[in-house]
């Protein structure tokens, strides 16, 4: 994100880094919003299909072929939009690719087996609705679910290597003469990094789909489809809230002990010392001192290390040389994404609270209004708070690529024309953003106005004869009624 | 090792060209199907056809891409800095056709299904054709050793690359046609068995032409490897021809069985006769394969990752084209009844 705040030069400044940085956080950005949606869709679709089959229930099932229907359009988006990052990290960062390939490759050369599994068995899920037989076919969405996971934990694995780096020898000259293929994949920070992005991509994927169902209730579709809708991703998303806390403070305890530069701009300490104020907003002005800000006396100390307490030590920024650690700016950006993702995690949590509370004692998910609003904003929320995690770990980390061995200066390309490749990847993914989104509504749209039916009737197969209701869905129309006073 | 590798990522290549290459083929078809009346039905049956499988097929390129960046991470950053600008337009041509070639699935209005396949079928030239090109760069010497940056220009615009694109788009047509006369086969769709069986008939020869007329452009622009494809690859090239004329006489006499398995043929070994033609280079004259492989270390991991696909991959991949042949994927969604007795509910949406 910061690289898209580089100071002077103008807009045509041929400095090819701020470009590379900016290109590869832009793409990262858009990439990552989808990578839930790839990873946790699927389970929460084979949640759905599963109780179709078990209990013969209809709304589950048609909920699960729409959503793997809308997941034909958000994989494929995904899929095209990582290759794009395949071809960036030579595009923009041929030294850092030459130099370290040998052993940065080896987490994907792992996942590029899980996106081969995770491609072959989605399409045999989404297309085999027809033809395969109910458990057969549901058995070929399993796949999907463990690829999503091991996937994940492979690129992350990749990043991790890069806060972390391990598993391999230099030679004088500083080129990779040595690799131990182990060291490099289950470094030291991947443990952390990966159970906290797979937990994520269950939170975010379940907040965001919810929230679409959330968005439909409020309009005052409340039959029984759209509460499934509703409430088998929102289960998930519950669930992984809390356990996300637990994750990511181990996580932030791991920083304070191995990233201490990192560290100290997550919580925005200039100089070492202990009973260190946990600074909530705020951030250094150009002399290097905090201003703004609410400050938690000695929170900061006391969350880094309980057993000490708030005599804890936290490092400050100044313990480190000006050129190995994050610039002001840097640091401010760390720091308030930091605030976001905390914030907008917690407000989560409390939701998350609310519903299984109210599921608790109530035996059903809150009715009011007033939940399901939030409900409607949780699936932004959530897709903030991942774009704001990965902002502080990615600028948290500079100025450094590979810490402590390549700065992302000396990584990137030469080539200067990379400002014109930048320009053009944002105007094409802008119309593409907007095209999903557009596409995914006008699926909506044709799915409601064919009173659920999915076949598609203007391709020239398997078209197909008007139906009568049967006895259950007359009976199940009734119960709308019921529940549902009025539309919109 | 570092041997077993390059067959290796040439493996990936290869099965990239002959699966991937088909589907970019397939939207060169789509290009030229003519106006929406008249190209509806081929159109539907390139959808039809590489609905399922081109996603999975796409993989072989993120797999032969990492390959190349673990295994031989010099002659990666070689490339990218010098075929900068193609390797550019190949990403924004992928994202292009992947993306609208979904979305026109998705979508049914014929104005929109129309600017989507208008955007699916040109990436899907443009795509082979930078690919196309960037060979050309390699295989001319254009791309220096050492992670260098070439010419960016001359690098691949220049007579090997100019046939390498040609020779990229016009194989992919080929292997499409071919591959999509079964496809209509399967359909029992007559009009279109013929239609594509002319259409491949056609791009084989053409085919066949340009890569006739490359040889001479190799002769004069990249000498080392027409050295090559003249004495050790030579009995692959022989075999490319073989396996060519062979597909046309069969594409000549109806019903054409087991052209698909020899036009395959004819592009791998086309393929592989490019690879052992530059060898021992990766980037000839100046990186040899040994030179720029990684460590040991990383070389066996990538040996173990291609061994678990072999195992892994290749029957989950034989799993999905079994099933697609027989039929039983038709198309995304379902229809009335799919899961034993349950049927699919019309009214839960009316509110």
């Amino acid at each position: 994100m910061s690289a898209l705040s580089f100071s002077g030069g103008g807009i045509l400044a041929v400095d090819p880094v701020p470009w590379a940085r900016g290109q590869m956080a832009f793409t990262l950005a858009c990439h990552i919003i989808l990578v839930p949606l790839g990873v946790s869709w699927a389970f929460m679709t084979l949640v759905a299909n599963w109780r179709a089959i078990k209990r013969d229930d209809r709304d589950a099932l048609l909920l699960a072929q729409r959503w793997s229907k809308y997941m034909a359009v958000t994989f494929a988006v995904g899929a095209v939009t990582g290759t794009v990052l395949t071809f960036e990290f030579g595009l923009l960062w041929p030294r850092f690719m030459g130099t370290w390939g040998a052993a940065f490759g080896i987490p994907f050369a792992v996942e590029g087996l899980f996106f081969f599994i995770e491609a072959i068995f989605i399409a045999l899920y989404i297309f085999g609705w027809k033809r395969l037989r109910p458990w057969p076919h549901f058995w070929t969405g399993v796949p999907i679910v463990v690829a999503g996971i091991g996937g994940t934990l492979s690129v992350v694995a990749a990043n991790a290597w890069m806060n972390e780096p391990a598993g391999f020898t230099l030679n004088e000259a500083g080129e990779v003469v040595d690799v131990d293929p182990l060291k490099v994949f289950f470094n030291d920070a991947w443990p952390y990094e990966a159970s906290h992005m797979l937990v994520a991509a269950y939170l975010v994927g379940g907040f965001t789909i919810a929230s679409v169902y959330a968005v439909g209730m409020l309009k005052g579709r409340r039959d029984r489809y759209h509460r499934l809708g509703f409430l088998i991703p929102f289960t998930v998303a519950a669930i992984a809230t809390p356990v996300q806390m637990a994750v990511g403070d181990t996580l932030a305890r791991w920083v304070y002990e191995n990233e201490p530069t990192k560290f100290a701009a997550i919580e925005l300490v200039p100089e070492t010392d202990s009973d260190v104020p946990e600074t909530l907003l705020g951030r250094l002005d150009a002399e290097g001192r905090v201003s703004g800000g609410i400050r938690i006396p000695g929170l900061a100390s006391w969350l880094s290390d309980p057993s000490t307490g708030t005599g804890t030590v936290v490092q400050g920024i100044d313990a480190f040389p000006a050129d190995e650690r994050p610039t002001t700016r840097e640091v401010n950006t760390v720091h308030l994404a930091w605030d976001v993702m905390v914030g907008l995690g917690t407000l989560l949590f409390l939701l998350s609270a609310w519903y299984g509370l109210t599921w608790i004692f109530r035996r059903d998910m809150p009715q009011s209004r007033l939940f399901l609003r939030a409900a409607s904003v949780a699936g932004v929320a959530g897709v903030l708070a991942m774009e704001a995690g990965w902002t502080v770990t990615e600028v948290g980390r500079q100025p450094w690529i590979v810490r402590g061995h390549m700065k992302v200066e000396d990584a990137a390309t030469t080539n200067e024309g990379v400002w014109i490749t930048f320009v053009a990847v944002v105007v094409i993914y802008l119309a593409l953003a907007v095209t999903v989104v557009l596409v995914l509504r006008s699926m909506s749209r044709r799915f409601r106005s064919e009173h659920g039916d999915l076949v598609d009737s203007d391709v020239p197969y398997g078209p197909r004869e008007p139906r009568p209701a049967t006895a259950h869905e007359a009976e199940q129309a009734e119960q709308t009624e019921q529940t549902e006073p009025a539309g919109g | 090792m570092d041997d077993a590798v390059a067959v290796v990522l040439f493996t990936a290549v290869t099965a990239y060209a002959v699966a991937g290459g088909a589907d970019f083929g397939a939207g060169f078809w789509d290009l030229v199907a003519g106006g929406a009346a008249r190209g509806e039905r081929p159109r539907a049956l390139v959808d039809h056809a590489i609905g399922p499988v081109w996603e999975a097929n796409h993989v072989w390129l993120i797999f032969a891409l990492v390959i190349l960046w673990t295994a031989f991470p010099e002659a990666f950053a070689s490339i990218t800095l010098t075929v900068f600008v193609p390797l550019t337009l190949v990403a924004l041509g992928i994202v292009l056709r992947g993306a609208s070639f979904a979305f026109r699935k998705s979508l049914f209005a014929t104005s929109q299904r129309r600017v989507f396949g208008a955007v699916f079928a040109s990436s899907s030239v443009l795509v082979p054709y930078g690919m196309g090109a960037i060979a050309g760069a390699i295989a001319s010497g254009r791309v220096p050793a050492g992670g260098e940056a070439g010419d960016p220009w001359t690098s691949w615009v220049n007579p090997t690359s100019i046939v390498g694109g040609v020779l990229a788009v016009t194989v992919g047509a080929y292997l499409a046609a071919v591959y999509l006369i079964g496809d209509a086969r399967r359909l029992a769709d007559g009009a279109m068995v013929d239609y594509f069986r002319r259409r491949a008939t056609a791009s084989a020869v053409v085919a066949g032409g340009v890569a006739f007329v490359g040889i001479f452009v190799l002769h004069a622009d990249s000498s080392y490897v027409f050295d090559g494809l003249a004495s050790r690859a030579l009995p692959l090239v022989v075999l490319s021809a073989l396996c060519g004329i062979g597909s046309l006489t069969l594409l000549l006499r109806p019903p054409s069985r087991g052209a698909r398995l020899l036009a395959i043929g004819a592009v791998a070994s086309v393929i592989w006769a490019w690879g052992v033609a530059q060898w021992p280079y990766i980037l000839p004259t100046g990186l040899k394969v040994s030179a720029a492989a990684a460590p040991q270390a990383t070389l066996a991991t990538v040996l173990v990752v291609f061994g678990v696909a072999a195992v892994v991959i290749v029957p989950s991949l034989a799993l999905l084209y079994a099933l697609d042949q027989r039929s039983l994927l038709p198309g995304e969604g379902a229809d009335p009844g799919p899961v034993g007795s349950v049927v699919l509910d019309e009214q839960t949406e009316i509110a």
